[in-house]
């Protein structure tokens, strides 16, 4: 599904990402664990294109991304969710989903404003709410719902768990596993182990801008030294 | 002065509120999506105005400002098509630039189709007679405005929350990224926006012909009031465009309605301060985020190693010996290109080292010029004195104006330099008693033992170098320093106990007296002044020496001067299109060569 080939990207002369790679199967939840500041949102958004990259290469479907610009990736279905949410404080829930919304696209699911309201309950009852005054889980939940409206085929979650209550974190993973289960894709930064555990089928650690280990989530939980090398939680 | 006359004022105000209100509205939306000032938003409006009084004679009024509005609007759809997308990922200041340059473009093209008579556009049918409002007759047609502005409000307000498209307008405003990270194809957005803009300044040009002559002077005082009012209202605000057009011209009004006309400039900037006071983002606008792409980046100066001094000093021996051989009309031009080399090296020292962007530099020359103009001809002081106190006029005006422009960052602050450099033309151009009017002033001569050109230029050289060594010592002194510290990073300048606001006060006074300094050797060197001297073209002359020279090179503004007096000396008199001529030579410099010819220089050795 995602394959990326010896990336190497940054901000501006300051290289952050050296020969990385990863896979993402189709229907497949890889975590990529990391610490803080080890290159997680670097990764994801140099996939984006909205970084540029120095070299390496990225298969999308079988259709190359790099290069292009960040919208024509997101039209050929790869949704983006970034760790600061983002949204547009100055929309209503309805019209951050309107802002979203692409065509529909074969071997994908489909989505609309009530589907996404079914998947997150929260968000069906504060419809005409300002994204201003929405919580953090609100706001992840609302993030979410913006870019599954595109129909992707594959998601980038940057950090989803980050900084919501217990309750809501489940919330989150339960509609994570309900949307593998319509068959996306997703690839899910995180630092906490135990989050990624909720969701993913995959891990994938990054130190210094370099993939250091793959393996089941199972193998982690199975070598302490390696969890103590590189997570800190 | 009677109740009834200031409510015929009120409603007079009111009619014209609506027309800059669009100009505003436009811009506004443009600046939300695009992050684009457009400085050419007037002469759109100004090329509103002339097809629709030309149109008229051809198909009617009704459907002449349709027509008119329309074809702004196609117009700018080239204008974002061929040169907008080209600049969108340049520094703001290129940006701003390229919109300065296409005003200039667009003026000279309206000169070349319409001639320099004003035109006089016809009356609107069924619209033509009177309405007799408390025994004052009142145009139906003011009133027909009136009723336009809230219903344009309204409609653009519907658009923005109703449609598909008004939404990731709103989107794109917000968070450019974001939106193309959720596949909103930006390019066809941003035409769209910069269209839409184009048509409403079109329309309110259109709208006005019955009111007003279509005349080449428009675009530059609209593009003022309209900065005035976003500035007021907010820049990305509709409804703060609206509130603020409304509260400006009723306030003009109101002060025409008494009777003190004169007083229509300083209340508008009694207004402006005191909303910047009280709400520095305007009456509805947000906070702004610092620009994604804000100057240069720029190396520091390089301090003037010993090689930069002697070449210094090899430089100032020449132009001392130079009247030993040269005559007395190559005389005057190195007093020209010395006069403006000190003019560009004050524009170059807040551009360059303090980030600050001033579009109407020429202010300050102008004061310097009609100080010693005033001080001379109504015999207060002798020549030298005045030489001596001009520019303490102008240092004066920069630190007044200078307060309010470096309260704001990056465009506002470009803005408003803009308007005041406007307010200070008018005052020039309407205050007959002292500055002569239109006509300016004559007999402006030098002290007999001056009267010499050689004599003359060994005075301007002494004063520019003298002034111009200054500013290199400044550069690469503690001040300096703290300058530069409060553009690259204004938080961590501050942090460290930097009080970036006042010291980028200082050298926005310091450069303004320079630039007197420059003015008024320039005012004794040619015996008069006009309203010319600091008009906006003349700030552009200025841009485009420190451009030419490019911005990160210390140098650069005197080669930047010396080259652009010469090539206007030699080409310029004989041009009729040289507004053209200069805003293509800023148009190519921004597409080709945004660094300078100083740059160009350097990459080649
Ligand atoms: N905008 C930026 N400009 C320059 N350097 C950056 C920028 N953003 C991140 N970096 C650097 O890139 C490196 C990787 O950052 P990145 O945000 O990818 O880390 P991360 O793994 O996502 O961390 P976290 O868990 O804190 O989100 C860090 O060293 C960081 O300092
Ligand atoms: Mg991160």
């Amino acid at each position: 599904m995602l394959e990326l080939k010896r990336l190497n990207s940054g901000y501006g002369r300051a290289q952050v990402l050296f020969d990385f790679e990863l896979r993402l199967g189709a229907g497949e939840v890889v975590a990529l664990l990391g610490r803080n500041g080890a290159g997680k949102s670097t990764a994801l958004k140099a996939t984006m294109g909205l970084l540029p990259l120095f070299s390496g290469e990225i298969l999308f479907n079988r259709e190359k991304l790099q290069g292009l610009e960040p919208f024509r990736i997101a039209r050929l279905g790869l949704g983006y969710v970034p760790e600061d949410r983002r949204i547009f404080t100055g929309l209503s829930v309805r019209e951050n989903l309107e802002a979203g919304r692409q065509p529909p696209r074969a071997g994908a699911p489909r989505w609309t404003p009530e589907k996404l309201f079914e998947l997150f309950p929260n968000l069906g009852r504060m419809r005409d709410r300002n994204g201003v005054s929405m919580s953090g889980g609100e706001q992840q939940m609302l993030a979410i719902a913006r870019t599954l409206m595109g129909n992707p085929r594959a998601l980038l979650l940057d950090e989803p768990f980050e900084g919501l209550a217990p309750v809501i974190v489940d919330a989150v993973a339960a509609s994570i596993r309900e949307l593998k289960r319509e068959g996306l894709s997703v690839l899910l930064c995180e630092q906490n182990l135990r989050y990624a555990r909720l969701v993913a089928d995959r891990a994938c650690i990054i130190e210094m801008g370099r993939i250091c280990h793959t393996g089941s989530l199972a193998g982690l939980d199975s070598d302490p030294a390696l969890r103590e090398r590189y997570l800190s939680f | 002065m009677s109740w009834e006359s200031i409510l015929i004022q009120l409603l007079n105000g009111l009619a014209g509120a609506s027309s800059l209100f669009l100009v505003a509205a436009g811009l506004s939306l443009i600046f939300g999506v695009t992050r684009i000032v457009n400085f050419a938003h007037g002469s759109l409006y100004m090329l509103g105005m002339y097809l629709a009084v030309w149109l008229s004679g051809r198909v009617g009024f009704w459907v002449a400002v349709p027509l008119a509005a329309v074809s702004v609007g196609l117009v700018g759809f080239f204008i974002e098509f061929f040169l907008l997308k080209k600049i969108y990922k340049a520094p703001e200041l290129l940006q701003l630039l390229a919109t300065f340059a296409l005003a200039l473009v667009i003026k000279d093209a309206a000169l070349w189709a319409w001639g320099p008579e004003d035109m006089l556009g016809p009356r609107a049918p069924g619209f033509s007679g009177a309405v007799n409002i408390a025994g004052s007759a009142v145009p139906q047609y003011d009133l027909l405005l009136i009723l336009l502005g809230p219903l344009v409000l309204v409609f653009l307000q519907l658009v923005l929350s109703k449609t598909r498209w008004g939404i990731l307008v709103r989107a794109a405003s917000e968070d450019r990224e974001m939106a193309g990270a959720l596949g909103v194809n930006q390019r066809w957005l941003f035409t769209g926006v910069f269209v839409l803009g184009a048509l409403l300044a079109g329309l309110g040009g259109a709208l006005q012909i019955p009111r007003e002559p279509a005349s080449l002077n428009v675009d530059l005082r609209v593009i003022s009031d309209a900065f005035v009012v976003v500035v007021v209202g907010g820049l990305g605000s509709i409804p703060g465009a609206f509130l603020a057009a409304l509260l400006i011209a009723e306030a003009k009004a109101f002060c025409t309605g008494l009777g003190y006309s004169e007083a229509t400039l300083v209340i508008e900037f009694v207004i402006m301060a005191a909303v910047l006071v009280w709400r520095p983002w305007g009456l509805l606008g947000r906070a702004q985020a610092p620009a994604k792409n804000p100057g240069f980046a720029q190396a520091p100066a390089e301090f003037p190693a010993r090689k930069v001094f002697i070449a210094g000093a090899v430089l100032l021996a020449v132009l001392a010996l130079l009247p030993v051989a040269a005559g007395g009309y190559t005389l005057v031009l190195l007093t020209d290109m010395l006069v403006f080399a000190l003019f560009a090296t004050s524009l170059h020292f807040i551009m360059g080292p303090g980030g600050l962007y001033s579009f109407g530099h020429a202010a300050y020359f102008g004061i310097g010029a009609y100080a010693a103009g005033i001080l001379v001809l109504n015999k207060i002081t002798t020549m030298e004195f005045a030489l001596a106190l001009a520019p303490l006029a102008a240092g004066l005006g920069a630190l007044l104006f200078g307060w309010f422009c470096v309260r704001l960052s990056g465009v506002y602050s470009a803005m408003l330099t803009l308007a005041f450099a406007q307010i200070a033309w008018s005052a020039a151009f309407q205050w007959n008693a002292l500055t002569g009017g239109s006509n300016g002033m004559v007999g402006i001569w030098p002290a007999p033992w001056l009267a010499s050109k050689t004599a003359y230029y060994y005075l301007t050289l002494i004063l520019c170098a003298a002034a111009i060594s200054f500013f290199w010592r400044a550069i690469h002194s503690p001040f300096g320093y703290a300058l530069r510290a409060g553009r690259d990073s204004p938080q961590r300048a501050d942090a460290s106990g930097i009080d970036v606001r006042a010291v980028q006060w200082a050298a926005f006074t310091i450069a303004g007296l320079a630039a007197g300094v420059a003015g008024s050797l320039y005012a004794f060197s040619k015996g008069s002044i006009s309203p010319e001297s600091l008009g906006i073209q003349r700030s552009v002359d200025g841009l485009v020496m420190v451009m030419l020279g490019g911005i990160q090179t210390l140098t650069g503004p005197l080669w930047g001067a010396a080259l652009f007096t010469w090539l206007q000396d030699a080409t310029a008199r004989n041009l009729d299109y040289w507004r053209a001529v200069t805003g293509m030579v800023i148009l190519a410099l921004v597409l080709l060569l945004p660094n300078g010819i100083g740059s160009f220089f350097q990459k080649k050795k």
